[in-house]
């Protein structure tokens, strides 16, 4: 079976191929439609290739080992149904973005900061799936983090992209740090870096606990886990859009593929505390994540914020697949897992359409800040119709594809009374708990993203002359649309695609829901829950028609125009409208004062005077000031301590080396 | 390996390390040098010895490498070029002369405590060697910390490379390309040393490497 795992590789060589074609002629004219061309043609056929794959439920795991790399182990790299699904969402995105790029990289101010690095970030996301050893893993990854810094770099002149770029660099290297000791510890003292030897080898209880953590750290620091999130809202936004949607995405699934291949392939059987540890930190996320979005204005970093919501829904129904296998009870764990896998892909689809959306928005007036938007949809109807589809998606609305993964989240939320640990049976229905308040919320942060950004009136004279964008963007966001529908009134077909993965790394799947009747779909069994996604959708087409029909018929056809009711404001100008920060107000008020220790104050002005009074509302980032400020004075103290040895004299910097030796063989003289 | 082989072996490079002793109390540049000479010629000994014991010829070879080079040709160009330089006058320890013995005492110590407790399989010339070689080279360390002037460091590193020597030369079995090598990258150390010292002295008329931080504006 090798041409199997050869096939996504050579369409790697080919992506790093145009990377470095790109460096060659990123100044020419024609070379963003030469770039995008070929990365879509590429994305798209691996693409084809694997979905094949994984559709054919024969094929099994193939590997190849490639003599690069270091000379003692060479290049592992393995094609299984875990890694099959994830190159699906890697290149249905990376063919999609490039389509979108087709369109949208023409507005481009600097095309030679964008496109060698576009294709190059593409091939470095394709290799970290496909590794199969600690160090083709690591360097992948490093190749993936560097590549996807670049492109946030790619306008470092505008303000705070730099602070963007450095916090970003940070991170992932912190990320990387913590993955590299998380191998170490799996390789063991014998160095065995193939993935194939830490699956045989059975990790203590400790060294298990200890790579549990160091991968929520690493994988969770890239995948925008709170508190490690802080990176995310800064560096997905600043990048150009379709290279955000490819980040918010995609790159934070790879981080969570890092997390799945460890922490259930590599490691054995979990703890089952690992699964409350894990479940706690999605729910945190999701809740924190949402409510972040909703104070946003600028409208990439709400959904940069929405991503970090949705990894805590995936984490979290990761945590309680964990707890299912810890206890046994394989076929929730299949459901859990299943959940959080089509979350992925479903994320992947309505997050790359929204920035895709917010990009549109972005080429047609130049502004990302919702308070100076309104009333697109006069000026791009059908932006506005596929961003409405995307904000329905993600707000989990049937009959699209959100609700259909949080649904089985929630049936598997709803198995918990059979664990046995009294530690899950409380955790497990608070985290339920923070999922649907979360769920909740989004959907108001997606009113207000789309009725502040494309209902209303317009607040600024940009979006008077807003006009629809290019044909290949459209195209990108309505291929993406049309997938969130068919994922959500055909969820059955996507169960039945990920059954492969459940049975590799849990040992069970849900049941075949292709024999269910009227693609319905069934979790454990019919007698207790089942969903149509399709009835569902007839059902709202057809009412909906039929309302429409009814009043169209049968409603008075008289025209009637009259003075619209003010709201007691005297003068109807744009600026009286709602914004984005009085629609946020009333979960502000509920929320805010223990989440960002809000304040609101209220300026009078004295008697007399004639200024007008204001309402100033004061928000603080308070995981920021908690824990990053702390670490970043601590780093000034020590390097403003430090600084002065910079410029000792030539014989102090020899006593210093002699010092040193000195101790570290009193050490060895003294050692036990 | 008979007693007087070996008592032998051990006074040459006990004697090594007394020398070592002499070059930290010397506080005249012509003095230190003159030490530094008799430091080559009981190298150039002990190599020697060890050569005769092992009956590897190849190691008269690094003796006399020794003996010419370090004992002869290197301290006849220092001397002149401190004559050059008319730096034959200075007095230059930076740290008082009791309190370098009393480290100087410990350094040997620490390498005889941590040689003896590291190597106890290892065949006791093999073991005695290594330990003296240790103190040696953490004795030329010394002299190199507790000098100000440029041309005592390049002394104080000469005698650790002879620590090295030492240590190579009681191993059985050492090839002799690794003598010559050592013995090159001192030649090499000395001649870019002395260039280097010349350059000193071009820019701020005086070898002394505090005069290096003067320059940069610092405070000793």
């Amino acid at each position: 079976m090798t041409p199997v795992v050869a096939l996504p590789l050579c369409g790697v060589a080919a992506l790093l191929g145009v990377a470095i074609l790109a460096v060659a002629v990123s100044r020419h004219g024609s070379a963003t439609r030469l770039v995008y061309g070929a990365t879509l043609a590429i994305s798209a056929l691996v693409f084809v290739i694997v979905t094949g794959a994984l559709a054919d439920d024969r094929a099994g795991a193939s590997a190849i080992t490639l003599p690069l790399g270091l000379p003692w182990i060479g290049a592992h790299f393995r094609l299984d149904s875990l890694s099959l699904f994830f190159l699906v969402v890697v290149n249905l995105s990376g063919a999609l973005a490039s389509l979108y790029g087709l369109g949208y990289g023409r507005h481009e101010t600097a095309p030679h900061r964008v496109l060698p690095f576009f294709p190059a970030f593409l091939a470095g996301m394709n290799l970290v799936v496909l590794a199969d050893d600690a160090f083709t893993f690591l360097l992948s990854w490093e190749f993936m983090s560097l590549a996807s810094w670049a492109l946030v770099m790619a306008h470092h002149r505008e303000q705070d992209n730099t602070r963007a770029g450095y916090i970003y660099l940070v991170m992932a290297s912190f990320g990387t740090l913590a993955l590299l000791l998380a191998f170490g510890l799996l390789a063991g003292p014998d160095g065995t870096y193939a993935f194939d030897a830490m699956r045989a080898a059975e990790p203590s209880r400790f060294i298990a606990a200890a790579v549990l953590v160091l991968m929520l750290l690493g994988a969770g620091s890239k995948a925008g886990l709170v508190p490690l999130h802080v990176w995310l809202p800064l560096a997905h936004p600043a990048a150009p859009s379709h290279v955000s949607a490819l980040m918010s995405g995609v790159m934070t699934k790879v981080a969570i593929y890092g997390f799945i291949r460890v922490v259930f392939d590599l490691l054995g059987e979990p703890a089952w505390w690992s699964g409350v540890v894990v479940l706690f930190l999605g729910g945190l996320t999701a809740v924190l994540g949402i409510l972040y979005a909703l104070m946003e204005k600028d409208l990439k970093r709400l959904l940069a914020y929405s991503t970090i919501e949705n990894i805590g829904v995936i984490f979290a129904s990761l945590g309680l697949a964990l707890a299912f296998k810890a206890n046994a009870m394989p076929s929730a764990a299949a459901l859990a897992l299943t959940a959080s896998l089509f979350h992925v892909l479903n994320h992947s689809f309505f997050k790359s359409l929204l920035f895709f959306g917010a990009g549109a928005v972005l080429t047609a007036t130049g502004e990302r800040n919702m308070e100076k938007l309104g009333g697109l949809i006069h000026r791009m109807p059908l932006t506005s119709f596929v961003f409405l589809v995307g904000c329905v998606s993600i707000s989990a609305l049937p009959p699209f594809n959100g609700f259909a993964s949080e649904w089985l989240a929630f049936q598997a939320i709803l198995q918990s009374p059979d664990l046995q640990q009294w530690g899950l049976k409380v955790m497990v229905p608070a985290v339920g708990g923070l999922l649907a308040l979360s769920a909740a919320l989004a959907a108001a942060c997606f009113v207000k993203a789309f009725g502040i950004t494309f209902l209303g009136r317009a607040r600024s004279a940009v979006v008077e002359s807003a006009h629809e964008v290019d044909r290949w963007s459209l195209a990108a966001m309505f291929v993406l649309a049309v997938l969130c529908l068919l994922a959500g009134i055909l969820p059955g077909f996507i169960i039945d695609g990920l059954s492969p993965v459940t049975l590799s790394l849990i040992g069970d799947r849900m049941p075949v829901q292709a024999v269910q009747p009227w693609l319905s779909i069934v979790p454990i069994a019919e007698s207790r829950s089942s969903y149509n996604g399709l009835l569902v959708f007839v059902f709202i087409a057809i009412s909906a028609s039929l309302a429409a029909l009814v009043i169209h018929r049968f409603a008075s056809h008289a025209l009637r125009r009259g003075p619209a009711w003010g709201c007691g404001f005297a003068e109807a100008v744009p600026t009286a409208q709602y914004t984005a920060v009085s629609f946020a107000q009333p979960i502000r008020r509920v929320f805010g004062t223990f989440a960002f220790r809000a304040r609101e104050n209220v300026e009078m002005p004295p008697p007399g005077a004639i200024g007008p009074a204001r309402l100033n509302v004061e928000i603080h980032d308070v995981i920021w000031e908690t824990f990053y400020q702390p670490i970043a004075g601590a780093i000034d103290f020590t390097t403003e301590r430090l600084n002065h040895l910079q410029f000792l004299t030539i014989r102090r910097y020899l006593t210093l080396v002699f010092l040193y030796l000195v101790t570290l063989l009193l050490v060895l003289a003294l050692w036990p | 390996m008979n007693g007087l082989t070996f008592d032998i072996a051990h006074l040459l490079a006990g004697g090594l390390v007394l020398v070592s002793f002499m070059m930290l109390y010397q506080d005249r540049l012509f003095a230190l040098i003159n030490v530094f000479a008799l430091h080559a010629v009981v190298l150039a000994l002990s190599v020697a010895w060890q050569a005769y014991v092992q009956d590897a010829h190849h190691l008269y070879v690094t003796a006399a490498i020794a003996l010419v080079f370090k004992a002869i040709v290197i301290p006849v160009g220092l001397h002149r070029i401190i004559q050059r330089l008319g730096i034959h006058r200075d007095i230059e320890t930076a740290v008082g002369i009791g309190p370098t013995m009393l480290a100087g005492i410990g350094l040997v110590t620490l390498s005889m405590v941590l040689m003896l407790r590291v190597t106890p399989e290892a065949d006791p010339l093999a073991r005695e060697d290594l330990a003296f070689a240790l103190s040696i080279i953490l004795l030329g360390l010394l002299v190199m910390v507790t000098r100000r002037n440029a041309v005592s460091q390049v002394v104080g590193f000469m005698s650790l490379e002879n620590g090295l020597v030492l240590a190579a030369t009681g191993a059985k079995g050492m090839p002799l390309v690794v003598e010559i090598s050592v013995a090159f990258s001192i030649l090499i150390a000395f001649i870019v040393i002395g260039v280097f010292l010349f350059r000193i002295r071009e820019r701020f008329d005086s070898v002394d490497v505090g005069a290096l931080d003067d320059y940069r504006g610092e405070r000793r």
